[in-house]
């Protein structure tokens, strides 16, 4: 109400403006609390903060946070990828057995193969749900299991291990650059081209504009068809590259790689502020989301919590997440609409 | 209009029967052909495994139906498992009083989800993703990683006991009963009408009086409440009490119920569709199983039937209108004959 005094003509920016503080408040809000408990922990242990364990902290929060960012753009568009971590399974398996069969492969020639392989499966997921209209979440719940049995097939119960695997490959999963791991890196870019193509492309944008309203969406004449069919292949493709990574970072991999993944990666995302119906949030809150969650399991034992503790605090910590949510976005609507009450 | 709807309620009603006709056929079949189907024991076990996940199956049904789910029922389980087995360590030896608090405890964590859900107005696809990490973190922080295990041995004895003269346990019974009260509350009360109004448009159905929130609430803590009646069922099975009993239990339960018919975005659906996926699902499984077929191929084909089953009706329903569309721009292009 103190602010009822704004000249009238900055009226018209004042609903942007007041959008965008909420969107930087929600990201805000979770780079504090990962703050908090990073400086807490320290005081604690100060050797939390070593150059070793910061790596480890990355490291963990790498894979994670790579489907987190694909879960995002999937979200947003109100839909949901829970075949993520069958997907990040099977192209691990598929990076272990392409090795095992020809060991002279290039690396990058690996992660492209890891990005398609997501991306074939990521083509399943969206041609089913774009083409056949039926929910992302009912059709992501059974390739969950598809994929997963394809790769328990394949797997027939053996383990691919870090002697069948080439040492450059697996020195990557261990190598830094400055203090970051290199796996890290991979994120990073990821990140930051994922980001840059939701705030500031056309068919970006069109992601948001589908999660707000999908019948809008289409009556303005977006495709929103082949939209979400994008969404599904960049989730699948980044679970793909995520597999590789995987595989790189234990050396050792079986069927079970990834099992039940897919609710960790929705949390990290819910935790972001990412809205689960869609139409907001961004990938840099979802990768907060992924460190916050990562950083929480690393800190409890430093703390001299029981370790047992970590899933009770992640779940608090999604139902504090989505309840700041819904405090803040009320609040938003009521000041918006005190707006268009005055002009 | 009021032919597409006609139509589409005997593609909905014939659901139900294809999958009842799936079930009958995989079991004549099975005994037929593979070694041991025919044998009663296979029936004892299939139907012991049945139990707890239609006890969870029945609540679901009905929270989906009104176009919400409840992700957090396994969690639930294994926390009720938990407290049990903690409750018995420390000197709580009867076993009516385990059970009272076992469904107290569980109608509370649903109370809670129910709380988020409608008092807060919280998305429940968000907050029983929270509560499935919360209250299976709490089983943990209950028991460890220990199991409880030291159970009178009558006390599974008596949970397992089959019915006089067969071998079907008689918690099958207690289930029934159970799914005859869901299924008359669902189908032949305002109640149940009340559920799909709520699932075709909340807001409409608020508009009509119905209490949409009071009515989500009691949901959301019924479905605790069985959650925790599967949870005793699944201790007492097994005489083990362990944090991780049941985990990914959720994911199944909700592919049954999609299996049966009913739709994610609530409004449709039947119980008598879902009782018949989980049946099709529990035969197949452990019938497969005596036939050799590895495990990744049941997982493969539940996948693959829930799937089919949305994709199925969606693609039948889009093949028929665009014949209809076809039919009414030339309708005199070719005379029926």
């Amino acid at each position: 109400m103190t602010m009822v005094q704004t000249p009238p003509d900055a009226a018209t920016t004042r609903g942007t403006r007041l959008a965008r503080r909420a969107f930087v408040v929600r990201e805000l809000g979770i780079a504090i609390a990962l703050i908090v408990l990073v400086v807490v922990t320290f005081a604690v242990n100060p050797r939390f903060l070593s150059a070793q364990s910061i790596k480890d902290l990355l490291l963990g929060a790498t894979i994670l946070a790579i489907l987190a960012i694909g879960q995002t753009v999937v979200v947003i568009t109100r839909n949901v990828d829970l075949s993520v971590g069958s997907i990040l399974g099977l192209a691990a398996f598929a990076t272990g057995a392409l090795f095992e069969a020809s060991p002279g492969l290039p690396i990058p020639v690996m992660i492209l193969v890891g990005l398609a392989f997501g991306a074939a499966c990521g083509i399943v997921n969206g041609g089913l749900i774009a083409a056949a209209r039926v929910p992302a979440l009912v059709v992501t719940l059974g390739t969950l299991y598809v994929f997963r049995g394809l790769d328990y097939m394949w797997a027939t119960g053996r383990q691919i291990n870090a002697a069948d695997m080439p040492a450059g490959f697996l020195k990557m999963g261990t190598a830094t650059v400055a203090g970051v791991p290199v796996l890290t890196l991979f994120a990073v870019v990821v990140l930051v081209v994922v980001g840059y193509f939701l705030r500031n492309y056309r068919s970006g944008r069109e992601l948001y504009a589908i999660g707000s309203d999908p019948a809008a969406a289409r009556l303005s004449g977006i495709p929103t068809g082949r939209r979400v069919f994008a969404a599904f292949v960049v989730s699948g493709a980044l679970a793909g590259l995520a597999g590789v990574l995987h595989a790189a970072r234990f050396g050792t991999i079986d069927a079970n790689v990834g099992l039940g993944d897919e609710l960790n990666v929705v949390a990290a995302v819910v935790v972001g502020g990412v809205a689960i119906f869609g139409g907001s949030g961004s990938v840099y809150g979802a990768v907060l989301g992924a460190v916050l969650l990562t950083t929480i399991g690393a800190a409890l034992p430093v703390l001299g919590i029981n370790p047992f503790w970590q899933n009770a605090a992640v779940g608090a910590l999604i139902l504090a997440a989505i309840g700041l949510d819904r405090a803040l976005s009320a609040r938003v609507g009521r000041n918006l609409q005190e707006r268009k009450a005055h002009v | 209009m009021s032919e597409a709807t006609a139509r589409m309620r005997r593609v909905i009603g014939s659901w139900d029967v294809i999958v009842l006709l799936a079930v009958v056929t995989i079991a004549v079949v099975g005994s037929l052909t593979i070694d041991g189907v025919s044998n009663p024991r296979f029936w004892r076990f299939v139907t012991l495994e049945a139990i707890p996940i239609v006890l969870i199956a029945l609540p679901m049904t009905l929270i989906v139906i009104t176009g919400e789910i409840d992700l957090s029922v396994a969690s639930v389980l294994g926390l009720t498992c938990t407290v049990f087995g903690f409750l018995w360590e420390s000197g709580v030896t009867s076993l009516p009083v385990l059970i009272a608090v076992s469904l107290l405890l569980g109608g509370a964590l649903g109370a809670v989800n129910g709380l988020f859900i409608t008092g807060f107005g919280l998305p429940s696809l968000a907050v029983t993703i929270g509560t499935l990490a919360l209250y299976r973190g709490l089983a943990y922080v209950v028991l460890g990683d220990r199991a409880v295990a030291s159970y009178p041995a009558t006390w599974t004895g008596n949970a397992i006991k089959a019915l006089p003269g067969t071998t079907i346990p008689w918690m099958i019974l207690v289930a029934a009963a159970l799914a005859v009260v869901f299924g008359a509350v669902l189908h032949a009360t305002p109640v149940g009408r009340g559920l799909y109004a709520m699932g075709n448009n909340a807001e409409a159905a608020r508009f009509t009086g119905i209490g949409v929130r009071a009515t989500k609430f009691w949901l959301f803590v019924i479905s605790g409440a069985m959650a925790a009646l599967a949870g005793v069922f699944w201790t007492l099975r097994f005489a083990s009490a362990r944090a991780d009993n049941g985990t990914g239990l959720e994911l199944a339960v909700v592919a049954a119920v999609l299996l049966g018919g009913v739709s994610i975005f609530g409004g449709r659906g039947t119980l008598l569709g879902v009782l018949g996926a989980l049946a099709l699902l529990t035969v197949l499984r452990n019938a497969l199983q005596l036939a050799n077929v590895p495990a990744n191929t049941l997982t493969i084909i539940t996948g693959s039937l829930l799937i089919a089953s949305v994709v199925g009706p969606n693609v039948a329903g889009m093949l028929r209108e665009r014949l209809r569309r076809r039919r009414s721009t030339a309708p005199t292009a070719s005379p029926s004959t």
